[in-house]
């Protein structure tokens, strides 16, 4: 499965280049309207193909992570998919409690996370050594948070809870709680 | 004129607050809290972004997160609602030409949120009661962690803004559906419809095309109050929800948390809160910039029905969009996570992709303009929202969510350049339009400190957000903290943007005062010399 920072920098590297396009076609504009031109009326033809474009590119953008993002159409068809391994996991008091000291997995395996929250609102992350994300989700009372992931190389990860819980809950990371190997 | 007689009496002496009428009074007065409130969310946010550096010795955890749930509030509240509703309350009266329907409860929407701000923020800083903005379920009625008596103070204070923000959605319509004394009758139905756009959605299904009653800003400022009054309605009923479980402890009863499920509960109170940031902020915007594009160039609307259009369209999107918030909910059913979390979301992209092409367009056609204070804020102000809004569509995508959500992207790039540069910058425009209207021909003091202000708040809040952004990028989380300087370098570069922020805002803060005069801010104050309701004093 592609991994989450490739995706991050293609995201990077496609907003980066949109950000210099706009600020760049706002400071010609800029420049342009304190000057002497053409005040021709635009024909509405132009904005209803600036309309078009618009459509074009809120739409595809769904389309293209559904066919690029791998997690994406695995997230939504989760019910179907079924695990190599599961691991469910309790968060209460601020705590996780893991069913072992350490999460193996081989690498390649689909993995499913069920975690559950005895008390407040809290999130479920999976982190690299260098503090980078390769995936999150809310963790909600009284009800079942899933996620299926797959690991395609071998890595160690550490747990965080990715959601505000009270300032209690700023230390709520279990270091290396995560080892996938060959 | 000497220093101290400018600092004194304004600039040249030009401003004199006995001239002013009971409503330029009031609207100054909105502005004046409203940017004094502002000044309370920036400082806020420098001392949180000295904290993500390294933690201050005089504040604790307790308070960082204090300041972080009251920042926003504030910065909403306090600050945009304030100068937002002392601007409509003039603007409707003014562009539909009559008096406002009444100055008594426009009188107490101004103390409401001015008290209730203070109130809520006062409470926060006393007793650290930090649920942030979100309040998800259970965490408001976590009195293991928070005070009840401070909790139940801050909902008091957020319960008496949105009181106010009752009365501003009444003056509203009241105003734009009345007739006033000695006038002939006016059809209070008809007029409602044209401010709803319910007549303009007729006409593309009839022959007989009928005129609209209000002018389009008017109808923007109507379509977005609705959504104020949603937005009202949903923050008091959840306020009383959590109001019961403070009043049942403090008389030592602990109602059980599991009586609410926690995803309904965060379905509707994030519909409810993206009436906000989806809905009335965008509808408000893009009412004001056709405000200030028409104003700017005295040119007509570039495509004024299609724009029309677009406001009813954002206003639905803006009821059915709130699932956006709940991508990584895998509770939350994938068909809302995909129709309302990812297609409505990708609508805003549309509507307020047309919002900044036909203000462009308009102000394109209007060349040559004169590079005024109100055309570059407008201008940036502009960028500000086409920088913030694709970054918002990319996070509200199922796939980019998995790894940005409650990342420091989502508030940096997004909410950030939104609020900072796309927001605020639109609300400078139309201080520096209003304000010679406002204060009946005050001079301002500095135009290069005005040039500063919005090159390093442009510079500022663009680049805050960029760095933010990097981070998020790179995993830093955004609500909690990091001991081992694990993001540095882009928190020391996000801190020095915010401090740009606060530099600009000081030298606004000190033109505007150079400008009208310590006796002029104070002079807003006072009570009113002149018994009209005109809204600007009869020539």
């Amino acid at each position: 499965m592609v991994d989450s920072n490739v995706v991050l920098a293609g995201q990077t590297i496609a907003y980066t280049c949109y950000v210099l396009a706009i600020m760049a076609v706002m400071g010609w504009f800029s420049f342009k309207i304190t000057r002497d031109g053409n005040s021709k009326q635009f024909k509405p033809g132009l904005f209803y193909a600036f309309v078009a474009m618009l459509v074009v590119i809120g739409v595809s953008l769904h389309i293209v992570t559904h066919e690029t993002i791998p997690w994406k159409p695995m997230d939504l068809n989760r019910a179907e998919i079924k695990a190599d391994k599961e691991f469910n996991i309790t968060v209460s008091d601020h705590k996780f409690t893991l069913p072992s000291e350490k999460l193996t997995i081989k690498k390649n395996a689909i993995v499913r996370f069920n975690v559950t929250s005895n008390d407040l609102t809290y999130g479920f992350g999976l982190f690299r050594k260098d503090n980078s994300m390769v995936f999150q989700m809310q963790v909600i009372p009284g009800h079942n948070n899933d996620i299926l992931w797959q690991f395609d190389k071998p890595d160690v990860y550490s747990i965080r809870s990715t959601e505000y819980s009270g300032w209690k809950g700023i230390n709520m990371i279990v270091r290396d709680a995560v080892e996938v190997t060959e | 004129m000497s220093f101290m007689q400018t600092f004194l009496n304004g600039e040249q002496g030009l401003f004199k607050p006995n001239s002013l009428t009971p409503m330029q009074k009031l609207t100054l007065r909105f502005v004046v809290v409203g940017l004094l409130y502002y000044g309370f969310a920036v400082v806020e946010g420098m001392i949180m972004r000295m904290y993500e550096i390294t933690p201050l010795p005089f504040v604790t955890q307790e308070q960082f997160f204090a300041i972080l749930t009251a920042h926003p509030l504030v910065g909403i509240f306090g600050s945009t609602y304030s100068i937002v509703f002392g601007a409509f309350l003039f603007l409707v009266p003014f562009l539909m030409k009559k008096p406002l329907w009444s100055i008594k409860l426009a009188n107490w929407t101004f103390g409401l949120v001015a008290i209730g701000t203070f109130v809520f923020w006062f409470s926060g800083f006393v007793s650290h009661y930090s649920p942030l903005y979100t309040l998800y379920w259970p965490l408001p009625a976590d009195f293991t962690q928070f005070s009840v008596l401070g909790g139940t103070f801050f909902i008091l204070g957020i319960a008496l803004v949105m009181v106010g923000t009752i009365f501003f959605v009444i003056n509203i319509f009241k105003t734009i559906t009345y007739t006033p004394e000695g006038w002939q009758r006016q059809n209070a139905g008809a007029l409602l419809k044209s401010a709803l756009g319910l007549t303009g959605l007729g006409n593309l299904f009839s022959k007989n095309k009928k005129e609209h009653l209000v002018s389009l800003p008017v109808a923007a400022i109507a379509r977005g109050t609705v959504d104020t009054a949603f937005n009202a309605g949903i923050i008091v009923f959840t306020g009383v929800l959590i109001l019961i479980y403070m009043v049942a402890e403090l008389f030592g009863v602990s109602l059980k948390h599991s009586a609410v499920d926690a995803l309904l509960y965060k379905n509707w109170f994030w519909w409810g809160l993206d009436l906000i940031a989806d809905g009335l902020v965008l509808i408000f915007v893009a009412g004001t910039w056709y405000l200030l594009a028409t104003m700017i160039t005295g040119k007509k609307l570039f495509m004024e029905n299609v724009a029309r259009g677009a406001l009813f369209v954002e206003m639905v999107v803006s009821w059915t969009v709130w699932s956006h918030h709940l991508m990584s909910d895998q509770a939350q059913p994938g068909i809302l996570k995909i129709v309302s979390g990812e297609m409505v979301t990708a609508f805003e992209l549309i509507t307020q992709g047309l919002a900044f092409f036909i203000t462009l367009v308009t102000l394109w056609s209007a060349r040559p303009l004169k590079m005024t204070h109100p055309l570059k804020f407008l201008l940036g102000g502009l960028l500000g929202f086409a920088l913030a809004v694709p970054a918002g569509i990319m996070q509200a995508d199922l796939g980019l969510n998995r790894i940005l959500h409650n990342t420091q992207w989502v508030v940096g790039p997004h909410v950030h350049v939104a609020v900072l540069v796309g927001l605020t910058m639109t609300l400078y425009s139309a201080i520096y339009l209003l304000l010679p209207v406002l204060t009946n021909g005050a001079k301002l003091y500095s135009d290069k400190l005005a040039s500063f202000h919005f090159w390093a708040h442009l510079l500022g809040g663009i680049g805050m957000g960029a760095f933010m952004g990097m981070a998020g990028l790179h995993g830093m989380l955004r609500r909690t903290l990091y001991f081992n300087g694990e993001y540095n370098v882009y928190m020391i570069l996000a801190g020095l943007c915010g401090g740009l922020l606060l530099v600009a805002f000081i030298a606004f803060f000190y033109n505007v005062v150079m400008t009208v005069g310590l006796n002029g801010v104070l002079g807003i104050f006072s009570r009113s010399k002149l018994k009209t309701k005109d809204l600007v004093p009869s020539a």
